[in-house]
């Protein structure tokens, strides 16, 4: 990680964020979004981010281990966050399950 | 300005019935943001500070961790202002991959910010130019809920919607970048056992499970997740981007099917 590739992704992905932010406020302002287009950007949230969340969970440092503890406090953290739909006690569980199993040598 | 052709459809909740002020002419004078609800848009804000500060102090320590200096780390959190995709183009940069491979998977998690944009639109027909370019700097999942929560409850004239948007956005944008400074400057000094590790995925996790609700967002969840799995062997990116078509593919699949069923 060189200090150009560091900049460049903080002045690449802060342009490309703030234009798909300015979208429809301003660049197409006033335009119909197409419904297909609109159903599409309602599933965005929830395949995009379970995608990038699962191999977190399943490879530590590239490398597939399916360790229990991080798995029991992941399904743990998917359970309350649903169940409660409180983003900060999915947190908490996770990290709580996390950081009890550790303890306990898992 | 806003054309007053085509209103933009509008996305979840029931934000197709107009604000019933949008509708009324465009004042020849352009609106600016009232004072009057910018306060009120600030003490809205504080409720979600309980979500920012963890989440903004675990992004602090892991940029700085992963070896961002202080000012990069900082920024990175002001310039971008999305703390999932900041974490997410982090950990492409992280395990080797091209900065624009980063980059565009930090766009793909951002991508739902144009339903944002959309739905806002809807609610600020004759808001000024001179407003809407920098109200979209603020434009993040809490300065969207809360405002969007507002909007719906209350029937206000467009400067007191405005002021109450820009209220919420510089409180939770502030909040949000000094929990990143607070995150950093305790940096490296994090013992071990406090299981940062685990702390990327978990603040993912904790702000997917909350949005998935109903069968057709399980199905397009479940497959997305599966697949990225089984393509993590392709170049970095590349996977997630697979894994999210197939994934909106069968949700919208599944709803179809949903809705075909009860008429």
């Amino acid at each position: 990680m060189t200090t150009v590739e560091i900049w460049t992704l903080i002045i690449g992905l802060g342009a490309v964020t703030y234009l798909i932010r300015f979208s429809f406020l301003g660049l197409l302002a006033g335009r119909d979004v197409p419904a297909g287009l609109r159903r599409a950007l309602g599933f965005v949230p929830v395949t995009v981010l379970p995608a990038l969340t699962l191999p977190m969970v399943l490879y530590e440092d590239g490398v597939l281990t399916a360790d229990p503890a991080r798995l029991t406090a992941a399904l743990a953290g998917l359970l309350v966050g649903i169940a409660t739909r409180h983003m900060i006690a999915a947190l908490a569980t996770a990290m709580g399950v996390f950081l009890a199993l550790r303890a306990f040598g898992f | 300005m806003a054309a007053r052709r085509g209103l933009p459809m509008c996305l979840l909740m029931s934000f197709e019935d107009v604000h019933p002020s949008a509708a009324a002419p465009v004042a020849a004078t352009a609106q600016s943001p009232s004072r009057r609800g910018f306060v009120a848009g600030l003490w809205a804000s504080i409720p979600v500070y309980m979500a920012v500060i963890p989440f903004g102090v675990i992004f602090g320590t892991i940029a700085v961790e992963a070896g961002f200096s202080l000012a990069e780390t900082m920024a990175y959190t002001i310039i971008v202002t999305a703390g999932a995709s900041q974490l997410a183009a982090l950990s492409v940069l992280e395990e080797g991959g091209p900065v624009l491979v980063a980059i565009l998977t930090g766009a793909v998690v951002n991508l739902r910010m144009a339903m944002y944009s959309a739905a806002l639109a809807v609610h600020w027909q004759g808001a000024a130019m001179l407003w809407r370019v920098p109200a979209a700097f603020f434009l993040h999942d809490q300065a969207f809920a809360v405002s969007m929560a507002r909007y719906a409850r209350k029937d206000e004239p467009l400067a007191d919607r405005l002021g109450f948007y820009f209220g919420v956005g510089v409180s939770t944008t502030s909040v949000w970048i000094l929990a990143t400074l607070a995150g950093a400057l305790i940096g490296s000094g994090l013992p071990d056992s406090w299981g940062l590790e685990f702390a990327v995925p978990a603040c993912f996790l904790a702000i997917t499970a909350p949005l998935i609700r109903g069968t057709a967002n399980v199905a397009a969840a479940a497959t997305s997740a599966l697949l990225a799995v089984l393509l993590a062997g392709l170049p970095h990116g590349f996977g997630l981007i697979a894994a999210a078509a197939a994934g909106i593919a069968v949700g919208m699949a599944v709803a179809g099917r949903i809705e075909a069923r009860s008429p």
